[in-house]
């Protein structure tokens, strides 16, 4: 039977699946939301477990119940002509399939309420670090108001021991459409949509790198909108902020060195209408502040990683690493286009 | 319906031109001829939808793939979703309501044939107009061509500064034009079913099908409303400087939302309530047995019909409402899955002590009980809000509503075509291609959309159009994409079974699955008339009865 082809066909498949799947990966990378490291992130995990072991149980109970009713009740080549008991209901039956549900309900709601309540109303506690990140098409910006800090796209946080806890709280905001900032491993998805402030916090357990994205479809280059949290100790997190907080090192605008002739061709092109260095005349918000643009690990929201060829090739073509992204191609010659990556290069 | 075309011989129709046949079609009132151009134009953009679906999963088979440019990418998505809605699963549902519903309730056409013909047109024009948008949309500032703003056009996405061009106005002129369209066809569709049943066929004896159809159709007109309304907002705000959704100017994001959604979700109910009437005309058939517990399914329909215009915002869970807000649309979504489950275990007492016939459309119907009840139970999952805010806008969100939309209302659908084709052509489908189909496209399904949860518990957001390697994503994309082709090619056989038998399929006769309504009282494919005299009946299983004089249901109903 031309059934029993297809299904003679799915382990075929399905063996070489599993041998695809043998690439490596770094586990602490993956953005499980099963593998929580910060209090709402834990909660919702709690919640989550709970949610599925009571759907996990209906499932196999009316799951087994339909199998049964199916194999036991099939129509069989020897049975006789006659029509099958006609039964219409049954007032006891229905009453029990309404009521057990109804306290099923019930028993989820009370575990989901509660949860809400522990995440959404918890006040920040003395400590707390206040970060403003406002999404732009398609990148990132954060704020540390009280630290006099602007970067974009890796946001850093101290991590927050249960002992001294310093968790992170953010007020999200939007410059144009709206946008989700979600990093799976610390906490749920909260959006950022304009005139319509929203905040949320975290607070990791641990130091490392974690991983997340805009999960609101926010415009063309949606799909590389990418998120990096650092998780400091709190020694690196202070040396972090110190060093973001302080301006740009000095180039002179000396033509004869590189990067000093790469300042000048920044400073009189556009560049400066839509970035910031901080201690210098560029103070453009449209696009990310490179004041400490050498500090990061990627280019444009995770698009690259920050090499000094990819940096170049942004500059030339920034189409050609996230096509749709809001920079322009500025058209430089070859000569300025090296001379603004060694200056690039000096924002650390 | 003119009476000259009533006296036609068939051999007359036969020996007419293609001209005359197509002007035939094109100006007909009559509800069956309706009811198969909804479904023929359903087909249609099912294979359109469908191939945008391919598009997106080869773009998505391997990381960092490029395919399709990110733009063309948000183009398929927001044209397959649209479609697929709009212009496949309405329609259709539409197509079958048209076709069975004045069969089942013992009448002659639709209570307003006209107005019948005039929606269905709208809705076809609505959208021509939508898929013009691939050639005019470029408008006057080159902006690209098809809507690329999702298929819930959030603002301020939708404003002229981020949608230049006309794309998203073919969006929203398509919308409004079919959603007309949509409310037509409810309003026939309701008072057909209140004026036109046949005599002796009160409301508690009526088959579940024109139940589920007018309480879908209620709901239609109470969910289509909001949406046009909200579309015409736009195009205020586009055109004439309104600033409903303008953030820049004081609008607000989160009302569009609320339009949205309030549409949106009762929206997914008007599609899974009529695909509830095919499970309900087709399980208690093929297991010889009247469905189980028939009041508590209308109720429990009805109570579906109310509650679901009451957790709208459960789509909106990440949007930042205070948390009573949070706890409010959480229960009232839990407090849905009450008469969802009543339904389904309502099913499960129908096949209980029956004697069960795998005939291809009971096939789809059984796989449809499982897969609906695995939809229902990460519906449960999403409706919990804290996790939530982990599943939503994730493949997971997109995994579940494939499952309630593909698995749920899709495979009704299927069962529905095995089941009235017959009835509709005189013919009956091949039950070699059609288990072949069944089996090709149930593995197809679970192939995609089991595996699609994964990335979204993984943390891959929908609507990516690529994604990085080494976030352990890969492998989940390309079993998901492996998967649709599958279906695709069980579509294909599905496509070929349908014009095959259609030519050389075995007679049906009138009453090939020995069934009890109306509809198989008359021939196949029925006379314009449908009925020579309008019959009248006593119960709701009027076959039953006359075919089982010594037991007839009336005596216990
Ligand atoms: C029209 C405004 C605009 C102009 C002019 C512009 N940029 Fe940009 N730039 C952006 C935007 C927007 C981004 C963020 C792109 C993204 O991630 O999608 C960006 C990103 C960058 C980045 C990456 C920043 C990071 O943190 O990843 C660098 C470096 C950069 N621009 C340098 C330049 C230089 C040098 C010039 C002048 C030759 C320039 N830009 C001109 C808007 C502009
Ligand atoms: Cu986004
Ligand atoms: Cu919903």
């Amino acid at each position: 039977m031309l059934a029993r082809v297809a299904w003679a066909a799915l382990p075929v498949f399905l063996i070489a699946l599993v041998a695809v799947a043998a690439e490596p990966h770094d586990p602490a990378l993956v953005p499980n939301i099963f593998k929580p490291d910060s209090t709402p992130a834990d909660h919702i995990y709690g919640v989550a477990l709970f949610v599925l072991t009571v759907t996990g149980a209906i499932f196999v109970a009316v799951f087994s119940l339909l199998v049964y009713a199916i194999v036991r009740y099939r129509a069989k080549p020897e049975d006789d002509s006659h029509e099958p008991a006609q039964v219409y209901g049954s007032n006891q039956i229905e009453l029990a399939w309404t009521v057990i549900p109804v306290l099923i309900v019930v028993m989820l709601f009370l575990a989901t309420a509660r949860v809400i309540a522990q995440i959404q109303d918890a006040p920040p506690p003395p400590g707390t670090i206040n970060v403003t990140a406002v999404g732009h098409q398609f990148w990132w910006e954060f704020r540390y108001p009280d630290l006099g800090i602007v970067t974009a796209n890796e946001l850093h946080v101290p991590v927050s021991e249960p002992a001294e806890s310093t968790p992170t709280f953010l007020k999200l905001l939007s410059a144009d459409t709206d946008h989700s900032f979600w990093v799976p491993r610390l906490a749920g998805k909260t959006d950022l949509i304009p005139n319509h402030p929203n905040s949320t916090w975290i607070d990791p357990h641990h130091t490392g790198l974690y991983l997340g994205q805009c999960a609101q479809y926010c415009g063309t280059q949606h799909g590389l909108m990418l998120l990096r949290v650092y998780v400091d100790s709190r020694e690196d997190f202070k040396a972090w902020a110190n060093a973001q907080a302080a301006p740009a090192l000095v180039t002179s605008t000396d033509s004869n060195s590189e990067a000093g002739y790469g300042r000048k061709v920044f400073e009189t092109t556009s560049c400066i209408n839509c970035h910031a260095v901080k201690g210098t005349v560029a103070d453009g918000r449209f696009g990310p502040d490179l004041t400490h643009l050498m500090s990061r690990k990627t280019l444009a929201s995770g698009a690259a990683d920050n090499t000094p060829e990819k940096l170049k090739q942004w500059i030339k073509d920034p189409d050609s690493i996230k096509p749709g992204s809001l920079m322009p191609a500025m058209r430089l010659t070859e000569k300025d286009l090296n001379a603004l990556t060694a200056y690039l290069l000096t924002l650390r | 319906m003119s009476s000259e075309t009533m006296a036609l011989s068939p051999h007359a129709v036969e020996t007419q031109s293609l001209a005359e046949r197509l002007h035939g079609w094109a100006t007909t009132v009559d509800h069956k001829r309706i009811g198969v151009m909804y479904i023929g134009f359903a087909l249609i953009f099912l294979v359109i939808g469908g191939i945008e679906a391919i598009i997106m999963r080869i773009q998505l088979a391997l990381p960092n793939n490029d395919f399709v440019s990110p733009q063309v990418f948000n183009r398929m998505f927001t044209m397959h979703g649209t479609t697929m809605i709009f212009f496949v699963a309405m329609p259709i549902m539409f197509g079958f309501g048209n076709y069975t519903v004045p069969l089942l309730v013992g009448t002659r056409d639709m209570a307003f044939p006209r107005l019948n013909a005039f929606s269905f047109w709208l809705t076809a024009f609505g959208a021509l107009l939508m898929y013009f948008s691939f050639v005019g949309g470029f408008g006057l500032y080159g902006a690209g061509s098809a809507p690329d703003v999702g298929w819930f056009a959030y603002a301020p996405l939708t404003s002229k500064v981020f949608s230049p061009g006309h794309s998203s106005d073919f969006w929203s002129l398509g919308l409004i034009v079919s959603g007309f369209g949509s409310i037509g066809t409810s309003v026939n569709m309701i008072t057909t079913i209140v004026c036109s049943r046949c005599p002796g066929m009160t409301l508690n004896k009526m088959p579940l099908f024109a139940w589920m159809n007018i309480v879908m159709s209620g709901m239609v007109l109470f969910a289509i409303s909001p949406l046009t309304a909200a579309q015409i907002m736009i195009s205020l705000d586009r055109y004439l400087g309104a600033h409903f959704f303008d953030t820049q100017a004081g609008g607000s994001a989160v009302i569009w939302m609320h339009f949205f959604w309030i549409f949106g979700h009762p929206e997914v109910y008007i599609l899974i309530i009529p695909s509830f009437g095919f499970i309900s005309e087709i399980v208690p058939v093929f297991s010889r047995k009247p469905i189980f517990g028939y009041p508590i399914m209308v109720g429990a329909t009805v109570a579906i019909g109310f509650i679901s215009f009451s957790v709208w915002a459960h789509h909106m869970f990440t949007v930042g409402m205070n948390s009573w807000g949070n706890t409010f649309f959480a229960i009232t979504t839990m407090a849905v899955g009450v008469p969802t489950g009543i339904k389904i275990f309502n099913w499960l007492g129908t096949i209980w002590g029956g004697k069960i016939q795998f005939k291809t459309p009971m096939l789809f119907s059984l796989a449809f009980l499982f897969q609906f009840l695995i939809a229902g139970l990460t519906g449960i999952m999403l409706s919990s809000t804290p996790f939530n805010w982990q599943l939503s806008g994730s493949y997971f969100v997109v995994a579940h509503f494939h499952y309630v939309i593909v698995g749920g209302i899709l495979f009704a659908v299927f069962g529905g075509f095995y089941y009235w084709y017959p009835k509709i052509t005189g013919k009956m489908l091949s039950e070699r291609l059609g288990k072949l189909h069944f089996w090709l496209f149930v593995i197809g399904f679970h192939l995609t959309f089991d595996f699609m949860h994964i990335p979204g518990l993984l943390g891959m957001p929908r609507r990516i159009y690529t994604y990085e390697a080494g976030r352990g994503w890969e492998i989940w994309n390309q079993i998901v994409s492996v998967g649709a082709l599958f279906q695709g090619v069980a579509v294909l056989i599905f496509v070929f079974n349908m014009i095959w038998s259609y030519w050389k399929g075995k007679d049906a006769g009138c009453d090939p699955w020995d069934a009890w309504t109306l509809e198989w009282t008359t021939t196949s494919p029925p006379p314009e008339y449908n009925f020579a005299t309008i019959p009248t009946v006593h119960s709701s299983r009027p076959l039953w009865d006359l075919k089982h004089p010594e037991d007839p249901d009336w005596k216990y109903e």
